[in-house]
């Protein structure tokens, strides 16, 4: 299955191929047998549908979600005019070799599997992983999950695959978190969502090792679209983890991703996040866990890379004694914007939401907070907590915080909390004093200030991210 | 009432400039009057309006009647012993002004009079600034609108001792007022101004009000506003102020009356070393509305903010706050704070908070920190065990909740006054503010 032998290469791509020196920054050539081509009309729906053999109901479910898409205005009414950059009618939307996901990585075409063994993914599903997907442009290229979990009845299969083959899970809950009217980008998803992770664990099961996906764009101008839906059966629990990158493309990309959690009664999910995009994706998702009844969404979110994200997971609390967190990180350098925060709808009593966001900007990046909180007065006895800080490395970093909080009612207590600081002099000295480079010191003082929230990532991501980190810091100091 | 029935809506058109002002103030009342038109309507979904009612923004009802009976406001216009001047305004009509004890070269005028003695100063300083937080249209319908108001100048090394009080009241039915005030102070110049809006009776009013405060280098410039409003009436309240090199201002706005009250509070520190303090302490009831947005703007490094709101909400009221830390490039050194808390003493209240930070240098100090709470058992419990009944319990803690802030106007007379605006409304709600 070597790409050499591949009847859909052509000469130009051949030559195209180019591979960096950094660790994302690398892509093969395109050896797409299905391509929807650019733009999106009802032809680039029915292209998709038509090459992943949809069924009617998610024909229809597409053809509805591009009249919302067509209605909806760009938020930039408070968010950034940078989205008016989005050129919805170069993007492609759909890119495919037309295979099936492969089940061992002796069968992954190379160049993929190069690609993955780059990003060190083998590797880690031999140390820990209960099961990977990854997926390559708009289709899962590889997925594998321990056989025993199977057993135990625990889905983990890409969403066309969840869609097709557990449709009297999958069904009751698809679009039932976001619907496909929550946003423009929600919308858009809708109609031209291709890939993601499906999985169903079964009620009481407990996974101790973590399931993992990866998501990779390797064609310019492509619109990466997932979709991801996760239910945890009563007390089961589950931790998820998920990477993304891209090489750096002349022009820019979009990752568009729409993620629903459900964790029903006393059931645990975690979903880890590292991405590391490239510095022009626009990197526009949306993410939203349900919590019933004593049931704990937790979202770890660390940002790095992209010219544009704007991200906000959020959890409704949704069953009495439900639990909400959005641990996150964002660093910025120049020329890109960490838009990010937090959403948390309580709709029960004695719900619990916190809130910790940790931003970094370097050079000429912007990091934002956007945050909402919201308590309706026939409830009693919820508590949020909420903690904003920023770091600021150079003249020209930028920081902004907008929460709203809103509370009703005298049964509820909530709190927030923000600062803005920068790296100070004392402090570098100190360091330097004691033999360490500028560079040293300030790396070493980036590391303190997100430490703690670190120690919440598996121990693999936190050293990834770690290093991740202090390349970034590179030539910021001095 | 039937007086007013006769009236143009104040949307309609606006008043002729009198003759006797001069030019350049006819042609900005001109010019505002086309802007006011030329501005859209703020609406649902704009981000300067969020969680607010932009119903209440229909002003169609509202005329600008003559004052009649107005014997009793001058007697009823008394709030501070011996005040160092004092001015009464119904319906922006001046009824009564007095000056005790001022010392030579301070202007302390109806704005009506120093536009005519003292245009060019007037000039210098009026509505100098673009308004920003939301209400453009409404501070353009003020300044097409505006007959008068208070214009005081503080030359250089000058210090008005005691306070100079203004009282605007509200008379008649569906009547509207544009009190306006401009406090200029020159270099180490010190002065209190105090603006106090209140109806003559219960009918339903309009107050879109204005204050521009502009603060010399190492002055000292302290602005008050009482708004005890009925709770028929609405009110729209836009401040400006501008802290010089190594100035030092307060700005303290008491909310207990209106229906709905929108305070939008803007302070530009323009010089190192600079200084501003604003607080605000609101203690709505029943379905009162306010609506506070903040604006601390670091334009030069080196500079101090500090901003603390405080809401005690009962029955079914309901807040807003919105405060934004704003700090330029270049504007390093800058200590900036803000906190907003809401003591929810009902269980229909509702507060919405939306404190934000912009920063755009690094070396900063910046924090802003938001609460909403009730009243925790342990502190009823605490004063329980001393022999204090739970209503009491509640009434000492929501009082000494505001208090906190009142302490820091730093004058105690001034403290006093506040205080008996507050304990009349903690007396006009259900148990005694319990």
């Amino acid at each position: 299955m070597s790409y050499d032998t591949s009847t859909t290469l052509d000469d130009d791509t051949r030559e195209a191929i180019d591979i960096d020196r950094t660790k994302g920054d690398f892509h093969f050539p395109e050896r797409h047998k299905f391509d929807a081509g650019r733009g999106l009309t009802e032809k680039t729906i029915d292209y998709i549908c038509d090459v992943k053999n949809d069924p009617q109901w998610v024909r229809e479910f597409r053809h509805k979600a591009l009249q919302v898409f067509r209605e909806k205005p760009m938020p930039t009414n408070w968010a950034t005019k940078d989205l008016e950059n989005i050129d919805f009618d170069v993007i492609r939307y759909y890119l495919s070799d037309g295979e099936k996901p492969k089940r061992s990585w002796d069968e992954v075409p190379e160049e993929v599997l190069k690609t993955f063994e780059r990003l060190g993914i083998p590797e880690q599903e031999r140390a820990f992983l209960a099961g990977v997907e990854a997926q390559y442009d708009s289709e899962a290229a590889y997925s594998n999950m321990k056989e025993e979990l199977t057993k135990l009845g625990v889905i983990f299969v890409n969403s066309t695959e969840g869609l097709k083959n557990h449709e009297e899970i999958f069904r009751p809950w698809f679009g039932k978190v976001i619907p496909t009217s929550d946003n423009k980008f929600s919308a858009l998803n809708s109609a031209v969502f291709s890939g993601g992770s499906f999985i169903y664990i079964p009620k009481g099961v407990k996974l101790k090792q973590p399931l993992q996906a990866y998501f990779r764009i390797n064609s310019e101008n492509f619109g990466q679209f997932e979709r991801t839906l996760i239910i945890a059966d009563e007390g089961a629990e589950v931790m998820y983890m998920e990477g993304c990158t891209a090489p750096k493309f002349e022009t820019s990309t979009l990752h568009s991703a729409v993620v629903e959690l459900v964790a029903l009664k006393g059931a645990k999910i975690q979903y880890v996040t590292v991405q590391n995009w490239s510095s022009n994706v626009f990197n526009l998702v949306t993410k939203r866990g349900l919590a019933m009844e004593d049931a704990e969404v937790r979202w770890i979110d660390c940002n790095i890379g992209s010219r544009l994200t704007m991200k906000y997971p959020g959890v409704i609390m949704k069953g009495e004694r439900a639990r909400g967190e959005v641990i996150s990180i964002a660093l910025a350098n120049s020329g890109q914007h960490q838009d990010t925060g937090a959403k948390m709808i309580h709709a029960a009593n004695n719900t619990t939401s916190n809130i910790v966001s940790k931003s970094i900007s370097v050079g000429e990046g912007r990091a934002t907070y956007r945050g909402q909180v919201h308590i309706p007065k026939h409830l009693k006895g919820c508590k949020n907590n909420t903690e904003c800080d920023a770091l600021l490395i150079n003249a020209h970093s930028r920081t902004d915080t907008y929460p709203a909080i809103t509370v009703r009612g005298n049964q509820h207590a909530t709190q927030h909390e923000a600062s803005v600081s920068q790296v100070s002099e004392d402090m570098l000295f100190y360091m330097q004093q004691r033999g360490l480079s500028e560079g040293e010191a300030m790396s070493l003082a980036v590391n303190g200030f997100i430490n703690d929230l670190v120690r919440e990532f598996p121990m693999e991501y936190s050293v990834e991210l770690k290093r991740l980190i202090d390349l970034e810091m590179e030539g910021s100091v001095g | 009432m039937s007086a007013v029935l006769d009236m143009p809506s104040i949307l309609d058109s606006a008043p002729a400039t009198p003759a006797a002002l001069p030019a350049w103030f006819a042609e900005r009342q001109r010019a505002a009057w086309q802007r006011f038109l030329e501005t859209p309507q703020p609406k649902r979904g704009d981000e300067p309006w969020r969680f607010s009612s932009v119903k209440q923004l229909d002003f169609a009802a509202f005329a600008r009647p003559e004052v009649s009976a107005a014997n009793d406001l001058v007697a009823r216009s008394v709030a501070l012993e011996s005040p160092a001047a004092k001015f009464v305004f119904a319906n922006d009509t001046l009824l009564h002004s007095e000056s005790n004890h001022l010392p030579a070269g301070v202007v302390c005028l109806p704005l009506a009079d120093a536009l005519v003695s003292h245009g060019d100063l007037v000039r210098a300083h009026f509505m100098q600034q673009e308004t920003r937080l939301g209400s453009a249209k409404w501070t353009a319908l003020h300044e097409a609108h505006l007959a008068n108001g208070l214009f005081v100048h503080v030359p250089a090394n000058v210090e008005v001792a005691g306070t100079i009080e203004v009282f605007h009241w509200v008379a008649g039915e569906n009547a509207a007022i544009f009190p306006h005030t401009l406090v200029v102070t020159g270099a180490n110049a010190k002065v209190r101004v105090v603006d106090y809006f209140q109806s003559v009776d219960a009918a339903p009013g309009l107050v879109i009000a204005v204050n521009d405060l502009i603060a010399g280098p190492g002055s000292k410039l302290d602005y008050l506003a009482i708004q005890a409003l009925n709770e028929n009436t609405k009110i729209v309240q836009v401040n400006e102020t501008g802290a010089g090199k190594d100035s030092s201002t307060t700005g303290f706005i008491l909310n207990t009356g209106a229906s709905w009250a929108r305070n939008e509070t803007l302070c530009r520190l323009e010089g190192e070393g600079a200084r501003s303090d604003m607080l605000s302490v609101s203690v709505p009831a029943r379905d009162q509305e306010y609506d506070q947005r903040t604006f601390q703007h670091h334009v030069s490094p080196g500079a101090y903010s500090d901003l603390l709101y405080k809401n005690s909400l009962y029955d079914k009221a309901r807040t807003i706050f919105s405060g934004l830390i704003f700090v330029d490039e270049g504007a390093h050194r800058t200590d900036a704070y803000q906190t907003c808390r809401n003591l929810l003493m009902s269980g229909d209240a509702e507060a919405n908070s939306m404190p934000g930070l912009e920063i755009n240098a690094d070396d900063v100090k910046c924090s802003h920190g938001s609460t909403s709470c009730p009243i925790s058992d342990e502190e009823i419990f605490y004063l329980r065990a001393r022999g204090i009944d739970p209503a009491r319990a509640r009434q000492l803690i929501a009082r000494g909740f505001s208090v906190e802030v009142i302490e820091r106007l730093g004058d105690e007379a001034v403290e006093a006054m506040v205080l008996r605006f507050l304990d009349d409304k903690f007396a006009h709600i259900a148990g005694g503010g319990a």
